[in-house]
C-alpha cells in the first residue's frame, strides 16, 4: 500500500492518493493536499465543501458526486467547478481525506 | 393472516415483483395491489434499436395489466406521496391505499430540463434523447435526414438506466452510417462524464479499444452544464466545448417526483436508500425498493431487477413472517452491449467483481468482454425472454440471481 506525508505524518493512500484511512486526516494537511490539486488558497467557501465532503463520508461511506454536492452543500455545481476546477466530488475527496467517491455504475 | 402489500410502479421490476408475490401467496393469505400512471408497458431495451429502423415503436408497446397475473389488483392513477407514518400511498386525484408491506418500483424519471439549454433551441430538431419513445422515433427521422457532419453522443451525468446503452449507441451509429455509404462523411464522437468508456478498469479498456477501433472519439470527464442548441455545442462545468449537428444526450436521471414529496422516503436524487443486500428501507422495514427506484451501488438495467426480484420476494415473506430476512443480493449485473455488425458482447459483474473476460454462465457459454455472434442473439432473444420468462417472474434456466463465479478469468490491469 502507497504512502504520503501530510503536516510530518506518513499515511496510507491508493494507488490514485485518495486517503484509504481518512481517520488519519486533520485539517492542518488540507493545505498541502489543495496545492498538490492545483488549489492554492482554500477559502471558506472551500472549507464549506470539505467539511461537508467528510460528513457525508461519516454518514454514507461514501463521497457525495458532483450533481449530490451542488443538491445538498449549499454551493451550486458552476461555484464548484470554480472552487475544485479539476472535478469538484474528485478533487474535494483527496483534499478532505477521504476515500474516492464511488460514484454510479 | 390477510396482508396487503402495494408495489408502486408496473414496470419490469413491479410487474415481476407483483407476479412472484402471487405465486407465493393465494388471494386469501395476501391482496397484492400494483399501481401505474398508465397503461403502456414499453420495452425500454428495444428503445436503442428505433433510431436505426432496426425496431418498430408500436411492437415494442404492450398493456400493464395484461402482464400481470390473475388476483393482482391493478389500480391506473398516479402516485402524489406516500406517508410512511401512516402507512398511506395518497394519489393525485385523491384517493389513498394504506399497506402493511410498501414495494417502491417507480424506476428512474428523465429530467432533460434541469440541464441547462438541453431542452430549449434545437431540441427534437437537432438535439434529442433516445431514452423514451418520443425521442427515439424523432432521432429516427433525424438520422434518416442526416447527410454527414457530427454527431455526438453524450451522457449528462450519472445515474442513468442502462449505462451501456449509449456506448451502444455510438457503436451501432457507427454500423448504420458504414450501411448508408456514408461512413467517411461522419464525425462521431462519444462524450462521457467518467475518465474511461465505462467505471470499471478492466470493463472500461475492452470498450474504449472497441471504440478506437470504429475511429470513434473518446472525450473523458466532461459533465454537461449547458447545451446550445443553436449554436451545435455542449458545454461542460470545467467550460470545454464540443461541438456538434446533431446531440444524442442521455438527460440527467432522478427517482420519481412524489419520492421528493414523501418525507423519509427518498436520497437528494430521488432515489430510495435500501440495504444493498436486502433491499429493506434504511428506516421503515415495512418500505422496500426494487429496480431503477433503488438507491444502490449497482446498475439500473432491467437485470438487475430480475435478479433483485428472487431476492426481495423471498425476503418479504419474512418480514411478514415476523423473521429476520436471510436473504442477499449480491449486485448481479448482465448486459449485452451491441456492438453493431450482427455482433455483441457481454458483461457480468456484481458489487465485489468487475466485469472480467471468459465464458457466462460457465466455461461452456456466452463469450465475455468479447464481441461474438451469439452474443447477438443472445440480444435479441432477451425481448421474447422478458416478456415471456422475466415478467412473469419466472426463473431463467441455469441464471440465479447470484453472479457466477464458473467462467470468469480474473486479471489484473
Ligand atoms: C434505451 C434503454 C435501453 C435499455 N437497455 C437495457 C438492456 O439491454 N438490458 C437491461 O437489463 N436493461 C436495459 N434498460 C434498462 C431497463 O429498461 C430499466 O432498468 C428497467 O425498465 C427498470 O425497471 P423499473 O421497473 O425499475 O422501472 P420502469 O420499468 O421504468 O418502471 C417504472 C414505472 O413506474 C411508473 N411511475 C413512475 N412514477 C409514477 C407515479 N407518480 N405514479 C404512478 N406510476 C408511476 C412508471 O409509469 C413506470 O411504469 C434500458 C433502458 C433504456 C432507456
Amino acid at each position: 500500500m502507497p504512502t504520503a506525508t501530510y503536516d510530518d505524518t506518513v499515511v496510507p493512500v491508493d494507488d490514485e492518493g485518495f486517503f484509504t484511512e481518512p481517520d488519519q486526516w486533520t485539517e492542518a494537511m488540507a493545505g498541502q493536499l489543495a496545492r498538490e490539486q492545483g488549489v492554492e488558497d482554500l477559502t471558506e467557501r472551500h472549507w464549506t465543501v470539505i467539511r461537508f465532503m467528510r460528513a457525508e463520508y461519516a454518514a454514507k461511506g461514501t463521497g457525495p458526486t458532483v450533481r449530490v454536492l451542488g443538491r445538498t452543500s449549499g454551493v451550486s455545481v458552476k461555484e464548484l467547478y470554480q472552487l475544485f476546477p479539476k472535478g469538484p466530488a474528485k478533487t474535494a475527496a483527496k483534499i478532505a481525506g477521504i476515500p474516492k467517491p464511488r460514484g454510479c455504475i | 393472516m390477510s396482508k396487503h402489500i402495494v408495489v408502486l410502479g408496473s414496470g419490469t421490476a413491479g410487474t415481476l415483483t407483483a407476479n412472484r408475490l402471487r405465486r407465493m401467496y393465494d388471494e386469501r393469505e395476501c391482496r397484492i395491489t400494483v399501481v401505474d400512471q398508465d397503461d403502456d408497458h414499453v420495452y425500454q431495451p428495444g428503445l436503442l434499436f428505433v433510431p436505426f429502423g432496426l425496431a418498430q415503436p408500436h411492437g415494442l408497446v404492450r398493456s400493464r395489466p395484461r402482464q400481470l397475473h390473475d388476483g393482482i389488483d391493478y389500480r391506473r392513477a398516479r402516485i402524489d406521496r406516500v406517508d410512511l407514518d401512516a402507512d398511506t400511498v395518497h394519489f393525485a386525484v385523491g384517493g389513498w391505499l394504506t399497506y402493511d408491506v410498501l414495494v417502491v418500483a417507480t424506476g428512474a424519471a428523465l429530467l432533460p430540463e434541469e440541464t441547462e439549454g438541453l431542452t430549449g433551441p434545437g431540441w427534437g430538431e437537432k438535439v434529442f434523447t433516445f431514452y423514451d419513445l418520443p425521442g427515439a422515433i424523432g432521432l429516427h427521422h433525424a438520422l434518416e435526414r442526416f447527410e454527414g457532419g457530427r454527431i455526438v453522443v453524450d451522457v449528462a451525468d450519472l445515474p442513468v438506466k442502462c449505462p451501456v446503452a449509449s456506448l451502444e449507441f455510438a457503436f451501432l451509429a457507427d454500423w448504420y452510417f458504414q450501411r448508408c455509404g456514408i461512413r467517411d462523411r461522419v464525425e462521431l464522437t462519444y462524450v462521457t462524464p467518467l475518465d474511461g468508456a465505462f467505471t470499471k478498469p478492466v470493463a472500461a479498456k475492452a470498450l474504449s479499444g472497441l471504440l478506437e477501433e470504429k475511429s470513434i472519439e473518446l472525450v473523458t470527464e466532461f459533465t454537461l452544464g449547458e447545451v446550445d442548441g443553436t449554436g451545435g455545442r455542449l458545454v461542460s462545468y470545467d467550460e470545454r466545448e464540443v461541438t456538434f449537428d446533431v446531440a444524442v444526450v442521455v438527460p440527467l436521471h432522478g427517482g420519481a417526483e412524489y419520492v421528493n414529496r414523501s418525507l423519509g422516503l427518498g436520497d437528494e436524487l430521488g432515489f430510495v436508500p435500501v440495504d444493498q443486500h436486502t433491499l429493506q428501507h434504511l428506516s421503515h422495514p415495512n418500505v422496500f425498493a426494487i429496480g431503477d427506484a433503488a438507491g444502490l451501488p449497482a446498475s439500473k438495467a432491467g437485470s438487475v431487477a430480475h435478479f433483485e426480484g428472487e431476492v426481495l420476494v423471498h425476503n418479504i415473506g419474512r418480514f411478514l413472517a415476523g423473521q429476520p430476512l436471510d436473504a442477499s443480493y449480491d449486485g448481479h449485473t448482465n448486459c449485452f452491449v451491441e456492438t453493431g455488425f450482427h455482433k455483441a458482447l457481454l458483461i457480468d459483474f456484481n458489487y465485489e467483481t468487475e466485469p472480467l473476460p471468459g465464458h457466462f454462465p460457465a466455461t461452456l457459454g456466452l463469450p465475455l468482454l468479447k464481441e461474438s455472434h451469439a452474443n447477438h442473439l443472445g440480444k435479441l432473444a432477451f425481448e421474447w425472454l422478458y416478456w415471456h420468462n422475466l415478467l412473469p417472474g419466472r426463473e431463467l434456466p441455469g441464471i440465479g440471481s447470484a453472479m457466477p463465479e464458473r467462467g470468469k478469468n480474473h486479471v489484473h490491469v
